[in-house]
């Protein structure tokens, strides 16, 4: 295709401060089209702030975000989302009182295209008068969303499709999780962060997610993954940077990485508090 | 120059009084992180305790300072105990609308038990005044001045070196950590009620000598003053409150000197919707800081809707359709068009803050907009009073949601809090916007409904007109709720984070909720005007917008059906009992608060 771009994702020099505390400091990254990142680091590194700022729930003090090639540094998590970058977060964020259909659906919301028409100011009006009055074509674009949820659903087994139309509240922790993921892929997104998609999963559990997120980057999607399980990260990552008190103390394949002496201080400075090897021994 | 003296002397002293207030405030939200809505009505007690204490105990002024401050304290230990203590590992929403319920409870057992007439609270002091500067200060204003002082330094003291001011402290800047190193939460609150109560009570004491009047509607425009002031300030910023009355005293009474008294309050609700816009964490707020990821659906109940049947419904609306041809009295008719006014007014509400999730507080200024609208067009332009409806539907659409606007960025208890404002600040713009609304003397000859030409004074073609339009109504919102707007909405309401992180744009959504919801509460608000032929600025008031969201919370948040399930039951049943009309806003209080306790879905479920 020939894009003019070098990297998908590139980070320059990204940098959050809370009161005193540099919780991300100058990160650089770049992520090609089609790779896996993953990020690593103990508690509090700053990789959730990372994913923030990414994705424009937050707001970076110093550097720039760029995706394919356009700075996209400090755009609202709207327009973030429209332009296909979907994640999911660390302590779960389905909606609750939603089926898991509609979480799902949700996820595909900047797909809409008949009952949103792209038209200025009166856009919305319009759109509150064709979700009212659904003509066929907005009843079709519903309905083919329909199907495609239940595709995305079919991916996670018998997990989530005989739930479908129970509220996310009443699901299993794990399956909270899954639904998460199925709504991020519900967005068709170029570019898809997840935040330790394992946490909380029993070994089975963990390496039925770590299949699906093998089969996504064989499907070619790019991922940029947090996660504290090593095992899983030396499986999958292309690259892998470790992070330390928000700044990257190593980067590069994950077998060199495993064995840097700076990695292993930093985890071992930490008092090994909830680190990668003990639950990947577990 | 020596008015302008006066103007700050009488500032500082008004904003002395909010401070005792606003400081309770920020006690509470420090420690608990909630906005008491019944601090104004711990003030109003404490003004009829001391007219009790100096009109027939003739207590001498410290005794009648103290007997005020512990009665209020024991109150407030009441509130903390039985109101609030029972909700704490509940949803967001239910110490919010415990708060509101025990406000309307306390405020109408004053009034129940004084009558709402004014009366005459004397000071207690000797009437001089002494020259300073250009301005004059009397012996009043230097008692307030000492109470304030002396309080703050107790406070300060209190905070500073005792115990359990630290465990105040500690609790407040960080609960959970507090709480694993051994501090008493509960302990913590009935020492932050009790206080921030004392406080509150004495405050009304001054107020009420003050003015030498006190009255029962002192208590939410005690609330309000307060929790502008303490927003202003910084939420749960102590010292910050402090400032923020002063702030706000100063900013009052300059707005009088130059535009008149009538327009105090507009100034206290602009500021506070200024700062709500511009700095929602207060003045001296330090950095944007994002909320700590909650976890799922924590603000409202999860919980299973009751399935309605379709041929339920539908026999429900085939019975009520044919009732008046039956022999019912005149009597049943006009309770059940009040009813299904009131299920219009719940229809928008229901969708505001149980859909999508924004708990307002001002939904009566809604009415007043769509009453006002198709008043004036009827009577100024001869518009068919059909068509005016419709226009004060759109107004009220339009207008309320432009209105609005500034606090779709806000959550939580700050969207209670602007919407409560701003539904003051419609109010306040029709009282003093005398050549469009005829200012205090309101609209009268407003023509009756008309449809086709046809007036519709039979009480049965009333009945069928405002059944028809609730109906529709009711069936329109059921088909936005089966759209992608619907599961928008409730997605925002879940969860506004990750809604935007999928691309659902908080303004666009929250607008289309307050345009679809505007509409049917301005027709309501348009129908009421033309069955009234009356209205001023006070015909749709602060408890019409309690008394619908207690008939939300009944029905089930979001809950279609249930919101006209609750109109018909909160108009009705009163009726049924015969219970006389000063009893039933103490009712509705009631209500509300046994719902939060007991049922906090409602009756049909959250949807
Ligand atoms: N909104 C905020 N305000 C203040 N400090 C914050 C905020 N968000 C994060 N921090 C701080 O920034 C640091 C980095 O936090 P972050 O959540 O990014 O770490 P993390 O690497 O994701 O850790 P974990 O592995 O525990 O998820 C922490 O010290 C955290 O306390
Ligand atoms: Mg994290």
């Amino acid at each position: 295709m020939g894009e003019a771009y070098a990297s998908l994702l590139s980070l320059r020099g990204l940098t959050r401060r809370f009161g005193g505390l540099t919780a991300v400091d100058g990160i650089d990254l770049d992520l090609a089209k089609g790779g896996l990142v993953s990020i690593i680091g103990p508690n509090g590194a700053g990789k959730t702030t990372l994913f923030n700022l990414v994705t424009g729930l937050d707001r970076p003090d110093a550097g720039t975000v760029s995706f394919e090639g356009r700075d996209v540094t400090g755009l609202s998590p709207e327009r973030l989302a429209a332009q296909g970058i979907a994640r999911t977060f660390q302590l779960g964020r389905v909606f609750g009182n939603l089926s898991v259909m509609d979480n799902v659906l949700i996820g595909a919301h900047t797909r809409l295209r008949a009952v949103k028409p792209a038209v200025p100011v009166i856009g919305p009006l319009l759109e509150l008068g064709l979700a009212l009055l659904r003509p066929s074509a907005v009843r079709a674009e519903e309905e083919r969303l329909r199907e495609e949820v239940k595709a995305i659903l079919a991916r996670f087994g018998e997990r989530l499709l005989p739930r479908i139309d129970q509220p996310a509240y009443s699901l299993s922790y794990a399956n909270r999780r899954r639904v998460e993921i199925a709504r991020a892929l519900a967005l068709k997104p170029r570019l898809l962060l997840l935040d330790e998609p394992t946490a909380g999963m029993n070994p089975s559990e963990t390496a039925e997610m770590q299949g699906l997120v093998a089969e996504l980057k064989a499907e070619g999607l790019t991922i940029l993954l947090i996660e504290h399980k090593l095992e899983m990260v030396m499986r999958l990552s292309d690259r892998v940077i470790v992070m330390d008190e928000g700044k990257k103390i190593a980067e590069g394949p994950g077998e060199q990485v495993r064995g840097d002496p700076k990695v292993i201080e930093a985890y071992l400075g930490h008092g090994l508090s909830g680190t990668a090897e003990q639950e990947s021994a577990a | 120059m020596s008015s302008w003296l006066d103007y700050t002397i009488n500032g500082l002293i008004v904003g002395n009084v909010y401070a005792l207030v606003a400081v309770g405030l920020a006690l509470i939200f420090g420690v608990s992180r909630l906005i008491n809505f019944a601090q104004g009505s711990i003030y109003l007690v404490g003004a009829y305790i001391g007219w009790v204490a100096v009109v027939q105990l003739h207590t001498p002024l410290p005794l009648t300072i103290i007997l005020v401050a512990v009665v209020a304290a024991l109150v407030g230990l009441i509130i903390e105990r039985f109101g609030l203590r029972p909700l704490q590992n509940s949803v967001r929403i239910a110490p919010l609308l415990a708060t509101i319920g025990i406000s309307f409870v306390l405020d109408q057992l004053v009034m129940l038990t004084f009558s709402p007439n004014p009366r005459a609270l004397p000071s207690q002091l000797p009437d001089v005044r002494f020259q300073i500067g250009g301005g004059t200060i009397g012996p009043l204003d230097l008692l307030i001045a000492g109470v304030g002082i002396t309080s703050a330094l107790l406070l300060f003291v209190f905070l500073r070196y005792t115990k359990l001011g630290w465990a105040v402290r500690a609790a407040s800047q960080d609960r959970d950590a507090a709480m694993q190193m051994g501090v008493d939460v509960n302990r913590v609150n009935q020492t932050v009620f009790g206080i921030a109560a004392a406080l509150g009570g004495v405050s009304g004491l001054l107020v009420g000598m003050y003015y030498n009047q006190i009255d029962t509607a002192m208590s939410l425009q005690a609330t309000l003053k307060g929790v502008v002031a303490e927003v202003v300030g910084g939420a749960g910023n102590v010292p910050g409150a402090v400032v923020g009355s002063l702030l706000l005293g100063l900013v009052e009474s300059y707005g009088i000197a130059v535009f008149g008294t009538s327009y105090r309050n507009l100034f206290a609700f602009l500021l506070l919707v200024v700062v709500l816009v511009l700095r929602p964490n207060g003045l001296f707020a330090s950095a944007r800081q994002a909320p700590p990821e909650p976890l799922t659906g924590t603000f409202i109940a999860p919980s299973r809707p009751v399935r309605i049947p379709r041929w339920a419904f539908a026999v429900a609306v085939a019975l009520f359709a044919i009732l008046p041809l039956l022999p019912v009295s005149f009597y049943v008719l006009q309770t059940l068009i009040n009813a299904w006014l009131l299920g219009m007014l719940a229809l928008s509400l229901t969708l505001v803050a149980g859909t999508i999730g924004q708990v307002s507080l001002g939904h009566a200024a809604l009415l007043a907009i769509g009453a006002y609208t198709s008043a004036l067009l009827s009577l100024t332009l001869n518009l068919p009073v059909g068509l005016a409806i419709i226009a004060g539907g759109l107004m009220s659409a339009a207008l309320g949601t432009i209105l609005i606007s500034p606090s779709f960025r806000l959550r939580g208890h700050y969207v209670s809090i602007a919407t409560l404002a701003i539904g003051e600040i419609v109010s306040l713009v029709i009282l003093n916007w005398e050549s469009v609304t005829r200012g205090p003397i309101g609209i009268s000859g407003i023509p009756p409904l008309s449809l086709f030409g046809y007036d519709l004074v039979d009480p049965k073609a009333v009945y069928w007109f405002s059944f028809v339009v609730m109906v529709v109504l009711a069936l329109l919102q059921v088909r936005l709720l089966g759209s992608h707007l619907g599961r928008s909405f409730r997605a925002i309401r879940d969860d506004d984070i990750a809604a935007r992180a999928y691309g659902l744009s908080l303004n666009r959504y929250k607008s289309l909720a307050f345009i679809f919801g505007g509409f049917a509460a301005g027709v309501s608000g348009g129908i009421a005007a033309h069955l009234y032929s009356y209205i001023n600025h006070e015909t749709f008031n602060t408890q019409q917008s309690i008394l619908a969201l207690t008939v939300v919370i009944l029905g089930g948040l979001g809950n279609v059906v249930g919101a006209l399930l609750g109109a018909v039951a909160l108009v009705g049943l009163p009726e049924v009992f015969r219970i006389a009309a000063e009893y039933r806003i103490l009712i509705y209080g009631i209500v509300l608060l046994l719902l939060v306790r007991f049922r906090p879905q409602g009756l049909l479920g959250t949807i």
